[in-house]
This record gives C-alpha cells, sequence and structure tokens, in this order.
C-alpha cells in the first residue's frame, strides 16, 4: 500500500454502502482522491464503478457512509448540486448536444449576458479561452456534431471546466479514441492535473492506466480490494486482482479432466476469416467446430462482445467471411443467423433479451415462433411441452410459464433466454456474459449445462468476463485486447489464469 | 375483500363501469332506454342503435389498436374514410348500373384496393424510412382529403343503390348490418391475432424492438403489416359511413375520427408506449364514447359539451395509467415482496 | 466574467439580425441551413412561378395580405416552434385559439372592457398551456395525448361558453384589422404588426437567451441537457405556455379577422400549425430549426392558396394535396439528414 499522502484529500468517501433490492451493490467502501492526482478505479463491470461515482455525484443516495468534499460533509442531491461543489463529470457517451455549436456546448448556462440578452461575441471569446486551455484550437462557432468524438470529449472537459471544477471525473472517456486522440486527451489530462485538479479516470483499457494514473483503486464485486500505486503493481497482478482468482464455491465444476477431446478433423460448423467490422473489431479468423466450447477471453471494451455479434448477423461484418458447414453465408441479421442454426443470447438480458411484459411461455415460446413466421403458431400442445420441458430442465423459479418474465430475477430471465434459445435446437450457441450478476447457483447450474449440450455435440462460444470461468468451460480460448483478437490457445492444464492474463496484459507479444 | 380488490385491479373495470353508468343514467331520465322492441322484423331501441353508430368507430379502432400496439400511431385513418367513399361511389355513380352487386362489389374492390395501397405507403415510411409514425401518417392526413375531393370533381358524390344502402341501413336477422360487419371483423382479428403468432408477435415488437430483432422476429414487415390493416379497416368503415348517408362528403366522412379511435383503444387499456394489447378493451372504449355521446343527448346535457366529457375521459384515464402514478400505486402494493433488481454496472 | 472589453467588441460587430439565419459569414455553409434554404427555394420558385404566370401577383397588395391574412397562423405557429423544438408536439392550438375568441367575444358581450377581456383571452391559453405542460412533464403523458386532452377540453369549453357564433363590436379588436394604406397597394393591419412583434421576440427569446438557448438543448437530447445541469422541468413546461399564449393571442388576431367569437373556429388549424413548422425546416425530433422557418412554412401555405386562387381552373383541393405533398418532401429531407449526420 502506499504511503500516506502530504496533501488533504478533497474527496473522502469512507465506509459507502449502498443496497439495491436484494444485492449490494457496494459494500464498505473506502475512496479518496486528491488534488493534483490522477486516480484510477479499476474494476469489472459490476464491480461498483459506477456506482461508487454516483454516490459521488449525488444520483444514488447511500445506505451509510461518509463523503467529506473539501473538509465538509457533503450529500449531493444531484449532478447539479454536485457541480456547484465543483465536481464535473464527463461520462462515456458524450453528454453535449449535437446540434449546438461548439461555444454553446461549453457554455451552455453560463452564457455571458448583457441587459439580459446572450452577448454572444463575449460567450464565444469565453468559450475560445476555455478550449485553448486544453490546446484545443477550434472554431467556436462550428457546430459540435462536425467534429470527431475525440474533440467532443474534449469540449465536453472544457465544459466542466466552465464550472471551476476542483474534481473531474471521467467515466471511460476513451472507449471510442483511436491512440492519437487517446494521446491528445492525456495532455489535456496532465495539464489539468498540473493545475491541480484532482482527476478521477475509469477506463478498461490498462495501457491507459498505467500510462496516465498517478494511483489505482480496485474494486470487485462491490467491495475495496486496495490502493495502489502503478509501481507497486504490475499488470497481471491488476488483472488478477480485478478478475479474483480464488473463486472457492464453483469447485464442485473442476471438470478440466473429465473435458472431453474435440475432433478437429472434420468441417468446422463455422469459420470465420477476416471477418471484422469498422469501429467495432478488427478482421478476425475463428473456427468453431461442432462439440466444442470457444472460450472468449479480454476485458470489457476488448470486442469480444462484437465479435460475437458478427458470428450471429446481430451486425452485419464489412469485411471477411463467413463459413457454416463449409458453404460461404451472408449474415446480414439475425434471421440469417436463426435460418443457420446459430443463436446469441445478448449481455444485456433487459434491453436485448427478455421482452418484459410477456409471459415465460411466450418468451420461451418466441425464437421457435420467429423461425416458423406468424402464420404458423407453435401449436399450444408442443408449446406447453417445449416450455414445460426447458422450466424443468433449466429450473426457472417460478415454475409457473404464466409468469410475467420481467418479474423473475436475473438468473432465471437468463435461463429463460437459454430455453429459448435450446428450444430452437441450435448448432451454435453463442453466450455473451450468461452468468454475469446472477448468483452461484444458477450460475454453476448454467455452466453445467453448457458443458452438457457441448459433449451431446453442439458447438458453443462463450463470454464471461470471469476468466476462471472461461477456463473451466472451454476447449479452446481465443483471447482479445482492444479490439483485436490477441491470441488463440488450446485449453490444457497447463493454460491458467496466469497465462491468459499474462496474454491480456502483453497483448500477446509475451506468450 | 381480496376478490373485490382484484376485480378493481382488472383494466377494465373503470371503462365498464363508465359504461354502466352511462346505461344507467340514461335509463332513469328516459324509462324506455333499454327497450328494445320488434319493428316490421328488425329490433329497434336505443342498445341497438348505440351498436349501429358503434361499428364504424369500431372498425378505425381495431385497426389502431394494431397499430398502437407497436408503439405507432395512423392518424390517416379518417381521410382514408373520406378516400375510400370518393372511390366506391364514384365508381357506382358512373356506372350504368348502379343498383347492380356486380357493380357495387367492383366499386368496393377498388376502393380496398387504393387503400391497400395508402397502407402500403404508411407503412413504408414508419418500417423502412423510419420516420415517426405521427409525422409519416400526416402526410395523407392532409393531402387525402384533398385526394378525395380531386376524385369527386369537388362533389358531395350521392348515389342511389340498394346493394350499397343495405351497408349501413339492412338488417339480417333483425340485427343491423353495419354492426354485424364490424363485428365480423372484430371476431376476425381477434381471431386472426389470438389463434395465429401474429398478435404475441406484435406485442413483442412493440415491448421490445431490439430484442424482438435480435430474437429473430420479422419486425419491419409486421410493422408494416399492421399500417395497412389500419388501412383496410379505416377503408370498410368508409364504406359504412357513405352507405349511410349514401354520399361521400370528402370533407367531413370519418372527421376527427383518429382521435376518437386512439381514445378508445387507450380507455381500452392498450398503452400508447406499444406492447400489449387488448382487442375486447378496445370494443369496451368504443362502447363507452359512443354511449357517452348517445346518453348526453338523452340525459339533456348539449351534444357540443361532448368533447368537455371527453376530455375529463382521457385527462383521468391518461393520468391512471401515466408511469408516475401507476410506478406510486405499484410501490404501495408491493411494499412487502421486492422485485428482483439487477445491480447496475 | 463579462469583461467590459468583450462585450464592447461585441457592440462594434454586431451579430447578424434577423437575416442572420440565412446569411452566413463563412463561405461553407452549416446543414442546419438547409432545410430552411429549402423553404427559400420553394418560397421563391412559387413567387417567380406566380409572378411570371399571373398579372398583379407580385403586387404589395397580394403580397401585403399574404402577411396580413395569415397573421394569426403565424402567431400560432410560432408557439408550436417552441414545443417542436424541444421534441413535442401541441395539438391544442386550434381549439385553444377558438377558446379565445369565444371567451373575449362572451366578456365582450357582457360589457367587460378590453383591457380584461383581451388579458383574460390570453391567459386562458397560458393557463391550458400550463396544465399540458404539467400533464408532460410531472405525469409523463406523451404530448400527443396530453395536448389531445387539451384539444377536447378547450373545445368542450367553447361550445360552453358559445354555443352560437358570438358578434364582436369591440373597437379595439376591430381596430386590430384595420388596414393602414403604406402606399402601391402595400399595407399593414395592427394584427400583421403585432404578428411580427411576436416573431421578433420568440427569435430573440431562442437565439438571446439561456431559456432559448436551453429549448434547443432539451431537443438535442434531454437527458444531455438534465446531465449539463440545466433547467429542463422548467423550461419543458414554459414551451408549452408559450404555445397556449401564442395561441391565446392568434384567437384574438382572428377575431378582429372574422369579428366574432364562435366554437368551430381553427378547426384542424393545428395541422396547418406544424406543417408550417415542418415545412419551415425544423425537424420534428427536435432540436433543430428556426422560427423564421416557420414564417415561411405559414407564407408557403399561404402562397399555395393564393396560387391557386389566381389559377381559377384549379380547384380549390389542390392546396391539401400540394401541402402534403410538400409535407412528404420535407420530411424525407429531414430522415435524410438525420441518418447521414448519425
Amino acid at each position: 500500500m502506499m504511503t500516506e499522502p502530504h496533501t488533504t484529500p478533497i474527496v473522502e468517501m469512507t465506509g459507502i454502502t449502498i443496497s439495491f433490492p436484494g444485492v449490494k451493490a457496494l459494500d464498505d467502501v473506502a475512496f479518496r482522491l486528491l488534488p493534483g492526482e490522477v486516480h484510477a478505479l479499476m474494476g469489472e463491470n459490476g464491480a461498483g464503478k459506477s456506482t461508487l461515482i454516483k454516490a459521488l455525484t449525488g444520483v444514488y443516495g447511500i445506505d451509510s457512509g461518509r463523503i467529506v468534499v473539501g473538509g465538509v460533509d457533503q450529500v449531493f442531491s444531484g449532478p447539479a448540486a454536485a457541480q456547484d461543489a465543483g465536481i464535473s463529470t464527463v461520462y462515456q457517451e458524450v453528454n453535449l448536444t449535437d446540434n449546438l455549436s461548439v461555444a454553446e456546448n461549453v457554455m451552455l448556462g453560463h452564457e455571458i449576458r448583457r441587459f439580459g440578452l446572450i452577448d454572444w461575441h463575449a460567450t464565444r471569446k469565453a468559450a475560445r479561452t476555455y478550449l485553448q486551455a486544453l490546446n484545443l484550437d477550434i472554431d467556436p462557432k462550428s457546430s459540435l456534431s462536425s467534429h470527431s468524438l475525440a474533440v467532443q470529449q474534449l469540449v465536453a472537459i472544457s465544459r466542466a471546466m466552465v464550472v471551476d471544477a476542483r474534481v473531474l471525473i471521467l467515466d471511460e472517456p476513451t472507449s471510442s479514441l483511436d491512440s492519437d486522440e487517446v494521446a491528445r486527451l492525456f495532455d489535456v489530462i496532465r495539464t489539468l492535473r498540473d493545475q491541480g485538479v484532482a482527476i478521477l479516470f475509469v477506463s478498461h483499457f490498462l495501457e491507459q492506466i498505467y500510462a496516465i494514473s498517478d494511483r489505482i483503486t480496485v474494486l470487485r464485486n462491490g467491495t475495496l480490494v486496495g490502493e495502489y500505486t502503478p509501481e507497486e503493481l504490475p499488470r497481471v497482478e491488476l488483472v488478477g486482482k480485478m478478475i479474483g482468482r480464488t473463486l472457492e464455491v464453483l469447485s464442485e465444476l473442476e471438470g478440466r479432466s473429465e473435458r472431453a477431446v474435440v475432433d478437429r478433423s472434420g468441417t468446422p460448423f463455422m469459420q470465420a476469416v477476416g471477418v471484422g467490422r469498422r469501429g467495432s473489431i478488427e478482421p478476425f479468423d475463428l473456427d468453431i467446430y461442432p462439440g466444442e466450447i470457444v472460450g472468449l477471453a479480454g476485458l470489457l471494451g476488448s470486442g469480444r462482445t462484437e465479435l460475437a455479434r458478427l458470428l450471429y448477423g446481430a451486425d452485419h461484418a464489412d469485411s471477411g467471411e463467413t463459413l457454416v458447414s463449409g458453404e460461404s453465408v451472408k449474415l446480414r441479421n439475425p434471421r440469417a443467423g436463426l435460418a443457420k442454426s446459430i443463436v446469441f443470447s445478448s449481455e444485456s438480458r433487459k434491453t436485448e433479451g427478455i421482452i418484459g411484459d410477456l409471459t415465460v411461455r411466450e418468451n420461451i415460446v418466441l425464437g421457435l415462433q420467429a423461425e416458423r413466421g406468424w402464420m404458423r403458431r407453435v401449436p399450444k400442445k408442443k408449446a406447453d411441452e417445449v416450455v414445460a420441458q426447458y422450466i424443468e430442465a433449466l429450473g426457472v423459479r417460478p415454475a409457473n410459464p404464466d409468469a410475467i418474465a420481467g418479474n423473475l430475477s436475473g438468473g432465471n430471465q437468463q435461463k429463460v433466454l437459454l430455453a429459448r434459445w435450446l428450444a430452437t435446437a441450435p448448432k451454435l450457441l453463442i453466450l455473451d456474459e450468461p452468468t454475469r450478476g446472477i448468483d452461484v447457483g444458477a450460475k454453476a447450474e448454467i455452466q453445467k449445462l453448457v458443458a452438457d449440450l457441448a459433449a451431446q455435440g453442439m458447438a458453443v462460444v462463450f463470454i464471461s468476463a470471469e476468466l476462471e470461468e472461461v477456463l473451466r468451460l472451454s476447449h479452446r480460448i481465443a483471447v482479445l485486447r482492444d479490439r483485436h483478437k490477441v491470441a488463440e490457445l488450446i485449453n490444457s492444464d497447463d493454460v491458467t489464469t496466469d497465462v491468459v492474463v499474462d496474454l491480456i496484459a502483453s497483448g500477446g507479444t509475451s506468450a | 375483500m381480496t376478490g373485490l380488490a382484484q376485480l378493481t385491479r382488472h383494466r377494465l373495470f373503470w371503462p365498464i363501469v363508465a359504461l354502466v353508468v352511462l346505461l344507467l343514467a340514461s335509463t332513469l331520465k328516459s324509462h324506455g332506454f333499454l327497450e328494445v322492441t320488434v319493428r316490421d322484423g328488425h329490433l329497434y331501441g336505443a342498445p341497438i342503435d348505440i351498436m349501429r353508430r358503434s361499428s364504424i368507430l369500431l372498425l378505425v379502432a381495431l385497426g389502431m389498436t394494431l397499430v398502437i400496439a407497436t408503439r405507432g400511431i395512423d392518424l390517416s385513418v379518417g381521410a382514408v374514410m373520406a378516400i375510400a367513399g370518393a372511390v366506391t361511389l364514384t365508381q357506382i355513380a358512373s356506372s350504368p348500373d348502379p343498383g347492380a352487386v356486380s357493380t357495387v362489389a367492383v366499386a368496393m374492390l377498388t376502393g380496398l384496393a387504393v387503400c391497400l395501397v395508402i397502407g402500403v405507403f404508411n407503412g413504408f415510411l414508419v418500417a423502412v424510412l423510419g420516420i415517426q409514425p405521427i409525422i409519416a401518417t400526416l402526410v395523407i392526413m392532409t393531402a387525402g382529403r384533398g385526394i378525395a375531393m380531386l376524385i369527386t370533381g369537388g362533389q358531395i358524390t350521392t348515389v342511389t343503390s340498394a346493394p350499397y344502402k343495405t351497408l349501413a341501413s339492412g338488417f339480417w336477422l333483425g340485427l343491423p348490418v353495419a354492426a354485424l360487419i364490424a363485428g365480423f371483423f372484430f371476431v376476425v382479428v381477434a381471431l386472426v391475432t389470438r389463434r395465429t403468432a401474429l398478435g404475441v408477435l406484435i406485442e413483442s415488437v412493440g415491448i421490445n424492438p431490439t430484442a424482438s430483432r435480435l430474437a429473430g422476429v420479422r419486425a419491419r414487415t409486421i410493422i408494416w403489416t399492421v399500417y395497412v390493416l389500419c388501412a383496410l379497416f379505416a377503408c370498410i368503415a368508409g364504406f359504412l359511413q357513405s352507405s349511410n348517408i349514401m354520399a361521400a362528403d370528402s370533407n367531413n366522412a370519418g372527421l376527427f375520427i383518429e382521435l376518437d379511435a386512439i381514445l378508445a383503444v387507450v380507455i381500452g387499456g392498450t398503452s400508447l408506449a406499444g406492447g400489449k394489447f387488448s382487442l375486447t378493451g378496445t370494443l369496451v372504449g368504443v362502447l363507452v364514447i359512443t354511449t357517452l355521446t348517445l346518453s348526453i343527448t338523452v340525459i339533456g346535457i348539449p351534444v357540443n359539451a361532448v368533447s368537455l366529457f371527453k376530455a375529463l375521459v382521457v385527462i383521468v384515464v391518461c393520468l391512471l395509467q401515466s408511469p408516475v402514478v401507476q410506478h406510486k400505486l405499484r410501490a404501495r402494493r408491493r411494499q412487502a415482496a421486492p422485485v428482483p433488481v439487477e445491480v447496475p454496472a | 466574467m463579462a469583461t467590459d472589453e468583450m462585450t464592447v467588441k461585441a457592440r462594434k460587430q454586431p451579430e447578424p439580425k434577423l437575416t442572420g439565419e440565412v446569411h452566413r459569414s463563412r463561405p461553407t455553409l452549416d446543414r442546419r441551413y438547409l432545410p430552411v434554404l429549402g423553404t427559400v427555394v420553394v418560397l421563391a420558385l412559387m413567387l417567380i412561378i406566380g409572378g411570371s404566370r399571373y398579372e398583379n401577383f407580385l403586387s404589395g397588395r397580394v403580397m401585403a395580405n399574404l402577411l396580413i391574412n395569415n397573421s394569426f397562423l403565424i402567431v400560432v405557429a410560432v408557439g408550436m416552434t417552441f414545443v417542436i423544438l424541444t421534441g413535442g408536439i401541441d395539438l391544442s392550438v386550434g381549439a385553444v385559439l377558438a377558446l379565445s375568441t369565444c371567451i373575449s367575444a362572451w366578456m365582450f358581450v357582457h360589457g367587460w372592457p378590453a383591457y380584461v377581456a383581451i388579458p383574460a383571452a390570453i391567459l386562458a391559453g397560458a393557463l391550458i398551456g400550463w396544465a399540458v405542460g404539467v400533464m408532460v412533464h410531472v405525469f409523463e403523458i406523451q404530448p400527443f395525448i396530453a395536448t389531445l386532452a387539451a384539444m377536447f377540453l378547450a373545445r368542450g369549453l367553447c361550445y360552453v361558453i358559445a354555443p352560437e357564433s358570438i358578434p364582436i363590436t369591440d373597437p379595439t379588436i376591430i381596430k386590430l384589422g384595420t388596414r393602414w394604406d403604406l402606399g402601391g397597394g402595400w399595407a399593414i393591419t395592427p394584427s400583421g404588426l403585432i404578428a411580427l412583434a411576436v416573431v421578433v421576440v420568440a427569435f430573440v427569446t431562442l437565439h438571446y437567451t439561456r431559456f432559448g438557448r436551453t429549448v434547443y438543448a432539451i431537443g438535442g437530447g434531454e437527458q444531455s441537457a438534465r446531465l449539463m445541469g440545466l433547467p429542463v422541468a422548467r423550461t419543458k413546461v414554459l414551451v408549452y405556455v408559450i404555445s397556449g399564449t401564442c395561441a391565446g393571442l392568434g384567437g384574438l388576431l382572428f377575431a378582429a379577422f372574422s369579428s366574432s367569437g364562435y366554437s368551430l373556429t381553427g378547426v384542424g388549424m393545428e395541422l396547418d400549425a406544424i406543417a408550417a413548422v415542418v415545412i419551415g425546416g425544423t425537424l420534428l425530433t427536435g432540436g433543430s430549426g428556426f422560427v423564421l422557418g416557420s414564417v415561411l412554412g405559414v407564407l408557403v401555405l399561404g402562397l399555395i392558396q393564393t396560387i391557386i386562387t389566381f389559377e381559377g381552373t384549379l380547384s380549390s383541393w389542390w392546396t391539401k394535396i400540394v401541402i402534403g405533398a410538400l409535407l412528404l418532401v420535407f420530411v424525407i429531407l429531414q430522415r435524410l439528414l438525420v441518418v447521414r449526420r448519425r
């Protein structure tokens, strides 16, 4: 751990606990931010980073704990109140209005007025001053939408500085920037830091964390893992701390020895050759054999979801060729994937999976029904059979086909989704984070089910943020980093989390 | 106690209460209100009148329900009615034998074909070009009556054709033909949406378009289809309306019926945000609106005040449906059992 | 922060005023102006075609009438522009306009003086607008339904107040319609001047006040506007109040035009106003458009009618067809612009 800082923290949060119904999102978390430092907040999805930021900026109320800003106990009523106290936030999606000019976006709500009317000349001049403070030499009169995302991100930071921010929160500001743009953003961040601004930085890109951070706080599952300096925390250790290397509870599934040998002599069920899509994933090659579980390992934002979407046809690829059972196919839309017996379960259960207001029965039958078209309704008898079969097999609770799917717990919704896809008798099952945010028992059941399905000859693509899980299930592992597929390895007892973590951290060069 | 609570929670409880109250009030004022008599082998009386008058609105509201279930709206139905009347009556009027069944049939088929084209056009704007439904259908709403007048040459085309007159004024098995037609289509749509998978797919698209698309549902085709259906039902409503007055009045045919239809759908418990729809609810909504109009005259309130009552009904129903009020109600109901919520990332 | 130096410079180099929306100092044309430019082109084409086909078409009298006869619609369209810029819609304007004519007529008949009746009529519009704003913002009822309810409500009140048409003889209202000859056939009425004043006030409000810029910001993205710390709630309610107020004022101008208060006034006027706003280049999704565009939109609608009158052989229903066709063209054009921006 780091030695005690010499300066007084500008933000000091202690004992922060926030519960949502049934879940503790943050459990006794402490966090501090010093003036003139860049402090990285790290953790996988669901670790509690966003919750912590929202607790600080007043979006969420805290159940217990203290927030001290500039030596004063504070409970903010919302982002506006936090702004007044000098805490500005720049979000991942640029929260500006692209129908207005750059100057307006910087100055909205703070325009310079004369006789009650906006003095545009003075306002633009002020905007230019703020922009130039960040070395941003663009015409304030130009439309925001005419600039790249990187510039828009910098404009958002300029806006944050208008309110005299002492604390600047950057929530994944680099997720859509290329390396030159990131370099430019970092110059700005360093300038601000040198002016004494405290910067809270969230990013999933390890390189960037090491390039810019003065200190790193790691969260996992809503708890504090620790606060470190980059020097004392090598990349491998950081990834290890984020992912959590010890998973005691699931030991009963430690099934490495029983992992079947996959026959890779025949034609793969699916071959992707140079398939890619600009701005989401660089061209990659991937073969998937029947009966094989291919795990995708990589941090959030590494392109694992994007890759999976291309395999299904949820997005369509702009390069490369896809072959299914040796035949070239064009997967333009989800129906095309479905027609080839490929199914995809999205990581966003709520927005891209479950049809909330429909019943469990209707949700399960939906995939089958979509395949048949609207006229040939799945016969009631068959629907009942299928639904009963999967509710039973997957252990959906409540075991009531007429329950409204939106009211089920996350794990049960996931099972309903699995049932929807399994009912279509797929040959390739793509699962994006099927075990995220669900309890341990349900997790184990789903893992077991996936292993069984593969043993019966189904090809599976399995994505999970939990490396242990990927390693336990997969026959082969594709490693992704920064939207590239960087390595592919056959799983064996020699492949440990350390090996994969190394690959992720190094980008495939040291393996 | 719980049984009553459950009953009041049913989404059709309040609309049906409104309907019963209206009927009771009318009966108190005019004792013979609910009486049905047989005259010339036909049934007569206020209930039959309500059925007959409801038929046009029911047909329009039927299509509107499907459109609204997909998160859409169709403002063009009134104009489509005008066009349907104009096309059909112009053709009947210009035929040498306006009284022949074949003439009427051909004319009506022509009307249906024209309305089909309009439905395809609306659906194209919404489903393919992705234009907001309100604006997309505003185009025909604005231009439609002009087109209808273009067809009739600006005249109110009148015809004398016994078969066509039967549509609105005839009786069959003692019941008004118009009501039978509307009832027939109501049953057909109910059967088709609930016996095939169309209903659940429409709801699925309305509730969550993204998830539906990822589940392989042909969202675009479904949205396109409901606009075509809506135009076709408006067309049939146009037949009934023009048959009622035996004239194609392009200016007034179906004027503002889109608003009444939307209102009927909303009263019937189908949310404008799309998703779950209830055809029975729409039927109740239509009956409430028709009865409201009729009762008000019986009770002795000036006809013109109808819209004031409609305003109150819309406001009350919408406030009860509004997310804020719903949330409060639900929060009260579920104090004991918290719903599992996923951890926000 | 506003140093004197800055503001002095600002005065030396004044911003382009009213015409500034279509005039640009920079050579490249901002995409935001494309739809309005389309309207200008359409308007110019219509003037050229009209001028070349008919005698006296471009006369002062015809042009002046264009403004005078549409003054109430201009005022209503200006209010509608505020609402549509935030991404909402207001179906109640026609009915509120009628309510305003009825209230003023009723009050005059019952002996109220103009200085009470006129503010009362406008206030009624503002109140209905406020109620709509609350329904939309607090209860999250879709603007379409909330304003539909307001439309029924206003219409119903009209019938209660004035079941029959009430003639208006009040000198103040009548005076609004007096033609002041400007020579060469040109003329202006106080109604026309009021409409122009409303346009100027609206323009200044939208472009030179924080409220106006917030209106645009909400249209660009309500969530973003909220996160930027802008007063979203207040602004959203206020735009409906403005629209209601404009409809109330429009009612007085219409009363001057028709010399009566009648419950069936302005039936379907909301559609004309929406069409004018869309043809004037305002995006119905909000955030982009100009109040001057809406004025041009009203003039386009007026010119269509004028041309059809001049044509003589063309029947009146062509007005609706042409408006519908123009609407279609503009809606598709806007859709393409939005798609390309993404």
